[in-house]
């Protein structure tokens, strides 16, 4: 690891400035991902700017919602009590991800950073445009089977790997950011971004810009929910499809009001608008999950070796929204 | 590498003085390769490590085990490398150094973490606790004990993380079936596979603490 600059500022404004000053800066907080990478030589900081005794860890009620601070950990989101009777979908995406000690470590702001797996990504020897702008896509014609369906370009193929943010893009979460020009709030569907021509920026932040807290709407999917990730074992692996289901439901089994996000399958947790809007008023059965799992396929473009998503991914939609359906 | 030429390690050299010898030297080589002027000359001097004391390195408090230390450390080692190779702490192990396999995990304030990808700069103020602070003295925690009893290891390399993984798991309450362990243990990967063993040995200490 190459050396760098450490500095570990205790009021926000200041490690917002510590980060705009220095060339090759960056934030650290669970440190899970950009350790990693620092350690693998994908990233190489001049400056590292320590976050964690910032105060921003704080799980608090919001007018009508639930603000988690950036600094809060996976592990303390998914136990949160108001997390698990507000928002238990996104209780389960949390612990469907990574490993119990990865959970106690990342944090919230920074599982919204963390980059792709894509292997060539993190090959040093391969080309990539997200690390290496203008060096290839080596997944495009090589071993792509983790890759996306939806969203792709010619320069990068590659999928978001959280399943914290499938969860918080289906609840219409908003990010909150604080930089050199001031506050701005984010919608969570505008926070990450497709590749493009320029898949090395990952998200719509500009530099020096800090996420100082994801904010949740008032609790409107308590009961009907259900996260289905698949993946190569059981446990502890990313995901080939996930998917995150809120319903909200009638008695007489009709939907109101319905949620519907993938992850693993784009560059962004990837919302599925339409169908929502075809599910919306109808009723939940059989044969409208169906279709609705059809509708979300559209547009979907696979490569070599990530045709089988072709299939998993509408049985994954189905099967979801069947679990979260029958939920008591 | 003059000494431990035997390959037996002296109690009173811990440190593998050869290696590390031939490390420095190396890295003054490639240092003498990029840098002009005072830095070389501090390169023949062996001046470097002193400098890098100076500019580089960070205090630390911290408390392991239930030992004080007040550190000077560089920012780049991680908590892993600063309890084994500092502190001479080599319980915790390294196995992938990525984050996956689990066999560094150690708790700070109470909670389960890889101690490898945490630099050890961010564990300024915290208690960490490793599998060597488990024991009072000769007698073992009851999960080693359980592990021992239900032959929850073969090879032994991931035994310290499975046994602080499984201390802390218990005290999370995670352990209603054997499902919802082994999910909650999937941090901890065992090349040798003593998975069912591990299992049972949790659930008889948790049996024992209901």
């Amino acid at each position: 690891m190459n050396p760098f600059v450490y500095t570990r500022p205790t009021d926000t404004g200041a490690a917002i400035k510590s980060l705009s000053r220095g060339n090759q800066a960056f934030f650290l907080a669970g440190g899970t991902n950009l350790v990693d990478m620092m350690k693998m030589g994908i990233v190489v900081p001049e400056k590292i700017v320590d976050i964690n005794r910032l105060p921003l860890k704080n799980i608090e009620p919001l007018s009508g919602g639930l603000r988690l601070g950036a600094l809060a950990t996976n592990t303390e989101v998914a136990d949160h009590p108001e997390v698990l009777k507000g928002y238990p979908l996104l209780s389960l995406a949390i612990n469907a991800g990574a490993s119990p000690q990865l959970r106690n470590m990342a944090t919230v702001g920074g599982n919204l950073l963390q980059r792709t797996r894509c292997p060539y990504f993190f090959d040093l020897t391969m080309p990539c445009n997200k690390r290496a702008p203008g060096s290839g896509c080596g997944a495009l014609a090589g071993f792509n089977r983790m890759h996306a369906l939806f969203g792709a370009s010619d320069k990068c193929i590659a999928v978001n790997p959280s399943d914290m943010s499938v969860a918080l893009a289906a609840l219409d979460a908003v990010v909150r950011v604080k930089g050199a020009g001031g506050e701005r709030a984010i919608k969570f569907e505008d926070f990450h971004r497709l590749p493009g021509d320029q898949p090395q920026l990952d998200n719509t932040l500009v530099t020096g810009e800090l996420i100082t807290s994801v904010d949740l709407p008032a609790a409107a999917f308590t009961r009907h929910v259900h996260y289905l990730k698949v993946r190569d074992r059981s446990s502890y692996a990313f995901a080939l499809v996930s998917v995150a289901v809120a319903l909200d439901m009638d008695k007489d089994n009709s939907i109101k009001d319905v949620r519907l996000a993938m992850g693993g399958v784009a560059h962004k947790p990837w919302r599925m608008r339409a169908s929502e809007d075809f599910l919306k008023g109808r009723s939940a059965t059989e044969d409208n999950f169906r279709q609705a799992a059809q509708i979300a396929m559209q547009g979907a473009k696979a490569y070599q070796y990530n045709q089988f998503k072709l299939k998993l991914a509408p049985n994954t939609i189905l099967q979801a929204l069947r679990t979260a359906s029958a939920q008591a | 590498m003059s000494n431990n030429h035997d390959g037996i390690r002296d109690h009173d050299h811990p440190r593998d003085e050869g290696r590390r010898d031939f490390l420095k030297q190396s890295s003054l080589l490639s240092a003498i390769a990029l840098t002009p002027g005072a830095v070389r000359r501090a390169a023949e001097n062996k001046w470097d490590e002193k400098i890098a004391d100076e500019l580089g390195k960070v205090p630390v408090s911290l408390e392991v085990n239930g030992i004080s230390y007040n550190l000077k450390i560089d920012p780049r080692v991680t908590l892993l490398d600063l309890l084994r190779e500092q502190l001479h702490l080599t319980g915790s192990k390294k196995g992938c150094d990525r984050g996956q396999c689990g066999a560094c995990t150690v708790h700070v304030d109470g909670a389960r973490i890889n101690s490898c990808l945490s630099l050890a700069v961010t564990s300024e103020g915290k208690k960490i606790t490793t599998i060597e602070g488990l024991s009072k003295g000769e007698e073992l925690h009851p999960m080693q004990e359980s592990f021992i009893k239900h032959d929850g290891f073969q090879c032994g390399y991931c035994t310290s993380g499975q046994i602080m993984s499984a201390v802390a798991l218990v005290k999370e309450g995670r352990t209603q079936s054997a499902e919802q362990i082994s999910e909650f243990m999937s941090g901890n990967i065992c090349r040798c596979g003593a998975y069912s063993n591990i299992v049972k040995a949790i659930q008889e200490v948790k049996n024992q603490q209901s």
